[in-house]
């Protein structure tokens, strides 16, 4: 105790002085006083000082621009030449100053929305492969609601799953987009649907009167996009028309289940439930269907040939465009110049 | 202002007092450490002819190349990153890429737009990710591991060309499957070594995954060009 009292003794003792003028300045501004007592130059004052006068000289220049634009109307001679310029040279600097902080808040927020969204992306490996698990088994508890997890890291994951895969079909169907890249549609396609048919349902929900989230339905349509993913995997690398069936009726139907089921358990009233599901569902399973449809016509086309007895499946007449119009052309053609010649 | 000095005049006063006492001497010698070896290299880089200045980059592209064949933990690709290789890089694959299908009138086979945007959207969205999902990296030191692991992926497409110049067969697609799978898996191993001490330790999983797919979207279409025969 008494080395700590001796201790407090001696620090004090070399701030006497300070001490002393508290006493003078009374304990107000003590603080202040105390804090620019490290800046033995004053300097801080001069900043005090330069800051004041700058401060000054803006306030009696904005009350001089707004005397001159004020008084514009009245008479024009007072807009003499040497404050047109400065008015210039301000409104410029004004425009570069604004652009400049217009550019740096964006690149600001953009960090900002990036911890934003951070606690969606709160995951763990295991609790990932639980729901893609979970995303098959639909639950028959439709009294309570069901748990949806408000998470984007498995959706986000998910619809790049099957943009890449989507591209192995776009290629190895050999589909042609004219005006655009195949990365492009692919791109467009799945998020398109993600992100609009969750928007949608969304909507729709918000008629019904259902208890969900937009965090909840983007996380919910986005699991159901793992079926889609498994089924469009298997087809474009086996090319068997009732496997697709089969696999599109189970497994997507198994996935939309599941989407239904969450919605049905969080919606009441028969007639907005039926709304709700028979409208998610729909296009659910329809979407897979133009999936798989929409870029592997062209393959099945080349398997429908083979199995013809008999077009041999070099040739690809069937598939021709060009030429299967030139031939309907001539037809049409033909017909009409028959009946016009009667 | 007279207030500011009635303030400052006992302020001051009491400063006297800790001034320094009579008896110690001020002085002492001042050195400037001006003329050390590493500044004068620093100098010497604005008169040297170009040929030297694009030398030593090029010269520091090729050590980050060796870091990425002989991927040891090391900190070099993350501490002076550029993206000079990932570039070079990337114009290599996408131009390998191309020449098939430029001169021919069919047009399944990528085309360069598609490989560039592939490889630096792929990239920036591998980096977002991990990011988000609360990695330590910068968004450019990112962007360098990634682009200069494409290395192994482009020595297979080189390959792959080499090997379609001879035969066309099963033969040339079964040597072509070993060598991108080879390289695709090198790719991922090398930016993995390099990416995962960033992250979180549990969560490597969810990190590698994006990159696996990047890697894997890019071999397999290394793997399916097949120039206009």
């Amino acid at each position: 105790m008494s080395a700590s009292e001796g201790a407090k003794n001696t620090n004090t003792e070399p701030w006497g002085g300070f001490d002393d003028n508290i006493m003078i300045q009374g304990s107000g501004s003590a603080v202040i006083d105390m804090e620019n007592m490290d800046d033995t130059s004053g300097s801080s004052f001069e900043d005090m000082g330069e800051m004041h006068q700058r401060m000054k000289e803006e306030e009696e220049v904005e009350a001089e621009a707004a005397a001159t634009e004020d008084d514009t109307g009245e008479d024009g001679e007072f807009l003499g030449m040497k404050g047109l310029k400065g008015q210039l040279g301000r409104q410029v600097a004004d425009e570069v100053w604004k652009a400049g902080k217009r550019e740096a808040s964006k690149a600001f927020n953009l960090y900002a929305n990036i911890d934003i969204l951070r606690p969606y992306f709160d995951v763990e490996p295991i609790q990932v492969r639980n729901r893609l698990i979970e995303s098959m088994i639909p639950l028959k508890m439709i009294n309570f609601p069901q748990k949806i997890a408000g998470e984007l890291y498995g959706p986000m994951m998910l619809v790049f799953t099957l943009v890449a895969i989507l591209l192995h079909g776009m290629k190895t169907s050999g589909t042609v987009i004219r005006e655009g890249t195949l990365m492009g549609t692919a791109i467009g396609t799945c998020f398109g649907y993600w992100l609009g048919t969750s928007s949608f349902i969304y909507f729709v929900a918000y008629l019904c009167n259902s208890q969900i989230t937009m965090l909840q339905m983007l996380s919910l349509l986005g699991y159901g996009l793992f079926g889609h993913c498994v089924v469009l995997f298997i087809t474009y690398n086996v090319h068997f028309h009732s496997l697709f069936y089969i696999l599109w009726l189970v497994i997507g139907g198994l996935s939309t289940l599941r989407m239904v089921a969450a919605l049905v358990s969080r919606t009441v009233g028969k007639t907005p439930r039926l709304i709700l599901c028979g409208t998610l569902a729909a296009l659910h399973m329809l979407f897979l269907l133009y999936l798989h449809f929409a870029y592997h016509k062209i393959v099945e086309g080349i398997l429908d040939t083979l199995e013809g007895p008999n077009v041999p499946p070099i040739q690809r007449v069937a598939r021709d465009v060009s030429n299967a119009a030139t031939v309907v052309n001539s037809t049409v053609k033909s017909v009409a110049a028959i009946i016009h010649s009667r | 202002m007279e207030d500011v000095d009635e303030i400052n005049k006992p302020l001051f006063a009491g400063l006297s007092d800790v001034s320094i006492a009579d008896d110690i001497p001020v002085e002492g010698d001042i050195t400037v450490p001006m003329s050390s070896p590493s500044v004068n290299d620093e100098i010497s880089t604005l008169d040297e002819p170009v040929k030297d200045t694009i030398l030593r980059d090029l010269k520091a592209v090729g050590q980050k190349f060796m870091h990425v064949m002989y991927p040891k933990k090391s900190s070099a690709l993350l501490r002076d990153w550029d993206l000079w290789g990932p570039l070079l890089l990337c114009v290599a694959l996408a131009l390998m890429l191309q020449g098939g299908a430029a001169d021919s009138k069919d047009d399944g086979g990528p085309q360069f737009a598609e490989v560039f945007v592939i490889i630096w959207f792929g990239s920036i969205v591998i980096t977002i990710n991990s990011k988000l999902l609360g990695g330590t990296i910068s968004f450019f030191q990112s962007l360098c591991v990634l682009g200069y692991c494409i290395l192994p992926l482009t020595a297979a497409m080189l390959v792959c060309r080499l090997v379609l110049l001879g035969s066309n067969g099963l033969v040339s697609f079964i040597v072509r499957l070993v060598v991108v799978t080879a390289s695709f898996g090198w790719s991922t191993f090398a930016s993995t070594a390099f990416l995962a001490d960033s992250q979180p330790p549990n969560r490597k999983a969810l990190v590698v995954y994006p990159v696996f797919l990047f890697y894997f979207v890019i071999g397999w279409m290394i793997l399916t060009f097949s120039a206009s025969s």
